[in-house]
């Protein structure tokens, strides 16, 4: 069984955000770059899946040269092979990002690699347009299911459990198709020093993506970070001094004792 | 014409929906338009009583022999038939996994685009959407212009706060029935399981006890449960003590995690990155103990121990015992 891993490089923020001067980009260029926590589920996952099944665990993204360096990690972590569709760094919009993975995967199968499950985050990091895993789908005549935090494939059925209040809906689909996932589906693992070394030297297959960048009729106007409240905290006291103060506030301030 | 999503449970319409409600009607106001809602299956009229109190002008009941339960592509093929057959402008879901699903499959059928997590829309002169929304879970907001003459919204979770119209309706119920094709119900609900989890779901907790990673080990949450049970809530964590194998996903606070909103989280050994804040803004209050008196959380709470939670749970834990 052949699985896709679809993943996107986004800034790896930490305890505060900071904007480019003209409010357009995060300013990263004092951060590293990482994916979604739920993108990683999705290497994992179909790493497993392809192992479990006979076959293999392809990653792909749509982004600039420097997105080698996510793909490398999805390779370090034990997926097969990797392929970059090229992008000189500007933005695509959801519908050109989904048709540029449609139209890959349309092409390998043409040389002979037919994807028997297609792997999505539930949505992006950055954007979060939840939308790029419906379109593919929809894109290819497949069917389609999102938010999956349990999969388990029988033949040519997914058995595939998204959370709802008090349990889980499961569904059963026949293959192909394309799963998005959330993190919590599985417990990505760590790459070995010796794994992500090996990774460092892998061929990653590149292409041109069909498409245009441009944002379509969702455009951004700029960024900003919201108010919040940054006054500072009461300082209650240091160590365990300050427990009558804490269970003051939880009795009267809070009512909860 | 503005048309709202609207999921329901044995005709009563879902708080997410509600609020998606709202913000369809500050739209319909503006564009000085008539405010319809979608939903499927169950009882209508029932449904259409309680949409009366928002201000709903029309209630579309879609339903279809085919139809029964949960089926996403169906759902969102029949919704972008819907908003063809009545010629919508705009259509505002809720930003649940449903909402957002079914409006990915509505905005295929529609070849519309989408803005989800929206706080704010504001309409100019050309009919085009001036709006406000969420970017990274929602540490950060985005200007964004939006233009067409269909367009999907989804309005974000708690921003909305819902409001009933200032002049009630009694809502016409109109039966669509979508054409539907086999490949369109491939995909729906075979089967659901309930969990076997006890306690407090973490997101309906009044109390919130949130362990980082300078709890320090697995054993070590059992000063955290303690505390959580002796104050009726539940425990939660970061990300970084997941990763660290020492609790569940499931308890998983943030961006790709639950989002809570209790009377008081109590936040300990977590630093107060955004993607976890992202999960706490609901909170009304903060509490936060932290080693470090730089810590981002202390920013962030509304109150603040500096000191070792190893020492401070244990003595909280025992005051709490004793008063009780
Ligand atoms: C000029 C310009 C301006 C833009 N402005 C905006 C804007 O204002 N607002 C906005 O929301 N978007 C904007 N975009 C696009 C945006 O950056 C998104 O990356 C793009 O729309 C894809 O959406 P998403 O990642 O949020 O999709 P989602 O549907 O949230 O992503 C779901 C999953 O799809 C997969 N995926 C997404 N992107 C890729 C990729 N590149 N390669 C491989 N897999 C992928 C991942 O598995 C991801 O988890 C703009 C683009 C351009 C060109
Ligand atoms: C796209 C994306 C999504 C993410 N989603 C989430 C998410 O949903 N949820 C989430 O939590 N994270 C998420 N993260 C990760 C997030 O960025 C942080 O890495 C994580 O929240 C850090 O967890 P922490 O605060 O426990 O750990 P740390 O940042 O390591 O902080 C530990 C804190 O404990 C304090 N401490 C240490 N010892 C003690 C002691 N004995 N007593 C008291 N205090 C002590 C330290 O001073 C420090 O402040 C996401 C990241 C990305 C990139």
């Amino acid at each position: 069984m052949n699985v896709l891993a679809c993943i996107k490089r986004v800034p790896n923020t930490g305890a505060k955000i900071v904007l480019t001067d003209d409010n357009q980009r995060i300013d990263a260029s004092n951060l590293g770059f990482t994916m979604s926590p739920h993108e990683e589920c999705v290497i994992e996952e179909a790493i497993q899946q392809a192992d479990a099944h006979g076959g293999s665990a392809h990653v792909l993204t749509l982004g600039p040269e420097e997105a080698t360096e996510q793909l490398r990690t999805g390779l370090a972590m034990q997926a097969d092979e990797a392929s970059l569709l090229e992008t000189d760094g500007s933005e695509w919009g959801p519908r050109a990002t989904a048709d540029a993975i449609a139209n890959v995967v349309r092409e390998m199968a043409e040389d002979g690699t037919e994807f028997d499950l297609l792997l999505l985050g539930n949505e992006s990091a950055d954007a979060a347009n939840y939308q790029v895993g419906v379109r593919v789908a929809r894109e290819l005549g497949l069917p389609c299911v999102t938010g999956i935090k349990s999969l388990e494939v029988e033949g040519d059925t997914a058995i595939a459990g998204r959370e709802i209040a008090g349990g889980e809906e499961i569904y059963e689909i026949d293959l192909p198709a394309v799963i998005t996932v959330k993190e919590g589906i599985n417990e990505p693992r760590y790459a070995s020093m010796r794994a992500k070394m090996r990774a460092r030297n892998m061929e990653i297959d590149r292409r041109e993506p069909v498409g245009t960048a441009g944002a379509g009729s969702l455009e951004k106007v700029r960024l900003e970070t919201p108010e919040t409240d940054d006054s500072a905290a009461e300082i209650l006291g240091e160590g365990p001094e300050a427990v009558p103060e804490i269970v003051e506030i939880l009795e009267s301030e809070v009512s909860v004792v | 014409m503005i048309l709202a999503l609207v999921e329901h449970e044995r005709g009563l319409p879902a708080e997410a929906s509600l609020e998606a409600l709202t913000l369809a009607r500050e739209l319909a106001s503006v564009e000085g338009t008539d405010l319809d809602a979608a939903a499927f299956g169950g009882d209508g009229s029932a449904l259409a009583d309680e949409l009366g109190t928002y201000g709903v002008d029309t209630l579309h009941h879609v339903d279809h022999d085919d139809l029964d339960g949960y089926a996403p592509e169906a759902w969102g093929e029949s919704l972008g038939q819907l908003v063809e057959e009545i010629d919508a402008g705009t259509v505002v879901v809720p930003s649940t996994d449903r909402g957002h699903e079914v409006a990915a499959h509505a905005g295929v059928t529609l070849d519309a685009p989408m803005a989800t997590n929206c706080v704010a829309v504001e309409v100019d002169d050309a009919g085009a959407y001036e709006l406000e929304r969420h970017r990274w879970g929602g540490s950060l907001l985005e200007h964004a212009r939006l233009t067409g003459d269909r367009k999907v919204i989804s309005a974000a979770e708690h921003e909305f706060p819902v409001t009933p119209a200032d002049e009630a309706t009694a809502p016409t119920v109109t039966e669509f029935t979508p054409s539907l094709e086999a490949d369109h119900l491939r995909v729906r609900v075979d089967r659901v399981e309930a969990s076997d989890e006890e306690g407090i779901p973490l997101g309906e907790a009044r109390v919130v006890v949130g362990g980082g990673r300078g709890v320090g080990g697995a054993e070590e949450y059992d000063q955290l449960e303690e505390l959580a049970d002796l104050l009726g809530g539940t425990v939660g964590a970061s990300r970084a003590a997941i990763n660290d194998g020492w609790r569940p996903h499931d308890d998983q606070i943030g961006q790709t995690g639950a989002k809570i909103s209790p009377d008081i989280y109590i936040a300990c050994g977590i630093s107060g990155a955004v993607q976890h804040m992202v999960g706490c803004k609901g909170a009304e209050t903060i509490l936060a103990i932290n080693t470090d008196p730089e810590a981002a959380i202390i920013q962030k709470a509304d109150w603040a121990v500096v000191g070792d939670l190893h020492e401070v749970v244990p003595e909280l834990n025992d005051a709490l015992r004793d008063s009780a």
